[in-house]
């Protein structure tokens, strides 16, 4: 009875830890839970935003993986925990609690967009845990506390880049803004865009709104062409960003429009197709850039994915590397040594660019603009902060 | 003046696909006197299925072309008919006795099912739909942009419209939808059998339905399995507008809902647009509960 009870006990121990252990991805099977450096990550795998998710995680993965292959860090391998959100509100805090109360993680990685970075900074702060977002560019992400850090440029940045961009390199008198308000990201966007196109003596003609998930959207292209603008700010995401410009094209609007880094995925151009030749939008980093450590990282990625990397799998791997490079001077995986150590990171050697953490624990370095040319991003300019 | 014809251009096109959905909406509220609101989700599949049903007709017929393009869409309409004619005889018939509100919440339980089996077997990321009528010619006219794709969405509707009455108007079938409509135990006494008539009825109403699922996916290529759940509430409202039951009052009330939304959405209070037409709504059926063009009932007590 006594041994029966025993192999009762001990299979459904078995049985739990298979459960666990099929529920995470661990990056390094052969590496024992012991002498391995827990770090976790939260992405959106599945759901609306799956290919920022799955591109950012691909990066972090690769850079977790180069890191193991060259001896780990502090002379332990790396262990990455992925938890899924599903891209959905409310999933983010479930899965961060449970990798710092369960996985005992060492540190966080994520989220690309900002709305769920900001559903988990505040309990890595709490736990006292650094937490690195590779692209989330709401000012507020980092303002939650004092660890909590970023490995991309910031919103006003990025508006003010693009309004600098519109209004000195491509010489538009007037411009119109067509944002989405749903998305604290696009209302961030436009509203710093607005200030910086202004504030260099350009008009805003029209300003329309759109709510994410919308498909038609004459109504506003109809009044924004009716203003005459020289050319159209669309701070949205890649789905809407597609149809805007097909039907834009379709009322016989010529003028470009242009946007910022939420335009980053293959299915913008599947969906907008030619109608998007000749926009622009800004971003992290370009593949074609010919540094050599965005050569190498762009033949990796392309070996172990078969794809060219984007920009947020550039800044999942930035993210990894920055915490290996912290950790490293540091000489600890205590949480506030590390924090000490990211805090003071300065012109880290990153694939998207060279990295300083300034005061407020974002990253300041240069923002890329990319055109589309024959269904391809092209390189056309680097802006420095 | 200009941007005011383009809004109205505008309008009409999805003024138009509105109200093809409006019209089976309508259609099965005046024979069963229930909502299907599994509609906006057969919408939704006659996407799909025009988005599948394309590769393998592009191998007969070359695509895009304005017969290639006819065809995956009498091709899709078929395939829903029959999915809605499954979904009444397995879901509805067999409740069809039961209290209105059985059948109600079954019909909720559909559209979910739909949905989420949809999720799962196309994949919850946005697709994109392919081009099958000829690449899209802009036509300028005085400032007004009149675009290929809009003048097929309204003439495929205008077909779509007066096949329809004449169906209704003028056929055995029809003239039977019409006594089951107005009384289905008379009808039945006459000798109208009224399983025919209503699975027919849901076959008309779906392949309506995948029509607009079309002509909606060749204006918003970006197609995925939760996007009949807006235009399908829309269409409702657009045939409570009209009169809920009453053909030409939801072919009026969807008219009316895309002109109404498209206008809104021009100006600074876009994101306002849904909630302004629903006032509407609300307005005219304060004045007229019946709907624009419902007849007044008397409720039998």
């Amino acid at each position: 009875m006594k041994t029966l009870h025993g192999q009762v006990v001990f299979t459904a121990a078995l049985a739990v830890s298979l459960l666990l252990t099929g529920c995470n991805k661990p990056a390094t099977p052969g590496a024992g839970a012991e002498d391995a450096i827990k770090v976790g990550e939260f992405a959106s795998l599945t759901g609306s935003e799956a290919t920022f998710g799955q591109s950012s995680h691909k990066g972090t993965q690769l850079a977790v993986d180069e890191l193991n292959a060259n001896g780990g860090v502090l002379g332990k391998k790396i262990q990455l925990i992925t938890e899924d959100n599903q891209s959905q509100a409310g999933q983010s805090s479930t899965a961060v609690r449970k990798l710092i109360s369960s996985d005992n993680v060492v540190a966080v990685l994520g989220e690309v967009a900002s709305s769920r970075s900001l559903e988990a900074a505040p309990i890595c702060q709490q736990n006292k845990i650094p937490m690195i977002s590779p692209s989330s560019t709401n000012p507020k992400v980092t303002e939650v506390g004092d660890y909590i850090f970023r490995v991309c440029f910031i919103d006003p940045f990025q508006g003010t880049v693009m309004a600098n961009f519109g209004r000195k390199t491509l010489k538009m008198n007037t411009a119109a803004i067509l944002s989405d308000v749903k998305s604290d990201y696009s209302v961030g966007l436009a509203k710093f865009f607005k200030e910086g196109f202004t504030a260099n003596g350009g008009t805003i003609v029209a300003e329309q709104k759109y709510s994410g998930g919308d498909k038609d959207f004459n109504a506003q292209l109809t009044a924004i062409k009716a203003a005459n603008p020289d050319g159209i700010f669309v701070p949205g995401y890649y789905t809407e960003v597609g149809l805007i410009a097909l039907q834009a094209k379709q009322l016989g609007i010529t003028v470009p429009l242009f946007g910022g880094d939420g335009w980053e995925s293959a299915s913008l151009i599947q969906i907008g197709g030619t109608a998007l030749e000749g926009d622009y939008y800004s971003t992290h980093y370009s593949p074609e850039d010919t540094s050599k450590a965005v050569q190498s990282f762009v033949k990796n990625f392309k070996e172990k994915y078969n794809e060219t990397p984007d920009a947020m799998a550039a800044l999942g791997y930035d993210s990894a590397m920055i915490l290996a490079d912290a950790m490293k001077r540091a000489g600890s995986t205590d949480g506030t040594k590390v924090r000490d150590a990211l805090a003071a990171t300065k012109d880290f050697q990153a694939v998207s660019g060279n990295i300083t953490i300034d005061a407020n624990r974002n990253a300041s370095k240069p923002a890329v603009i990319l055109q589309i040319k024959n269904g391809a991003f092209k390189y056309v300019d680097t802006i420095a902060p | 003046m200009t941007e005011f014809l383009q809004q109205l251009i505008n309008g009409l096109a999805l003024g138009s696909i509105i109200a093809l959905i409006a019209l089976g909406y309508t259609m099965v509220y005046g024979i069963l006197r229930f909502i299907n609101f599994a509609h906006g989700d057969i919408f939704m599949l006659g996407a799909f299925a025009g988005f599948y049903l394309a590769p393998k007709i592009a191998v007969l017929l070359p695509l895009p072309s304005i017969a290639g393009g006819l065809v995956v869409l009498v091709a899709s309409m078929l395939i829903c008919a029959a999915l809605g004619v499954l979904i009444e005889r397995f879901a509805y018939r067999p409740l069809r006795k039961r209290p209105k509100l059985t059948v109600l919440i079954t019909a909720i339980g559909v559209s979910l099912f739909l949905e989420y089996a949809g999720q799962f077997f196309f994949g919850a990321s946005i697709k994109k739909f392919p081009d099958i009528f000829p690449v899209t010619t802009v036509t300028q006219i005085g400032g007004l942009s009149l675009n290929s794709n809009q003048l097929m969405v309204l003439g495929v509707t205008l077909v779509l419209m007066l096949a329809l009455r004449f169906i209704v108007l003028k056929t055995r079938i029809g003239t039977a939808m019409r006594a089951v409509a107005f009384n289905p135990e008379a009808a039945a006494l006459m000798g109208v059998n009224t399983d025919v008539v209503i699975s027919f009825t849901f076959a008309l109403g779906s392949a309506l339905a995948a029509a607009a699922g079309i002509l909606w996916a060749i204006n918003y290529p970006a197609i995925d399995p939760l996007m009949g759940i807006l235009p399908g509430l829309k269409a409702f409202i657009a045939a409570v507008l009209g009169g809920i039951g009453n053909l030409p009052g939801a072919a009026l009330g969807g008219f009316v809902i895309g002109i109404v939304e498209t206008f809104v959405k021009g100006t600074r209070w876009s994101t306002w647009a849904d909630a302004i037409a629903f006032a509407i709504l609300i307005l005219i059926l304060l004045v007229k509960p019946s709907g624009l063009l419902g007849k007044k009932e008397v409720e039998k007590v």
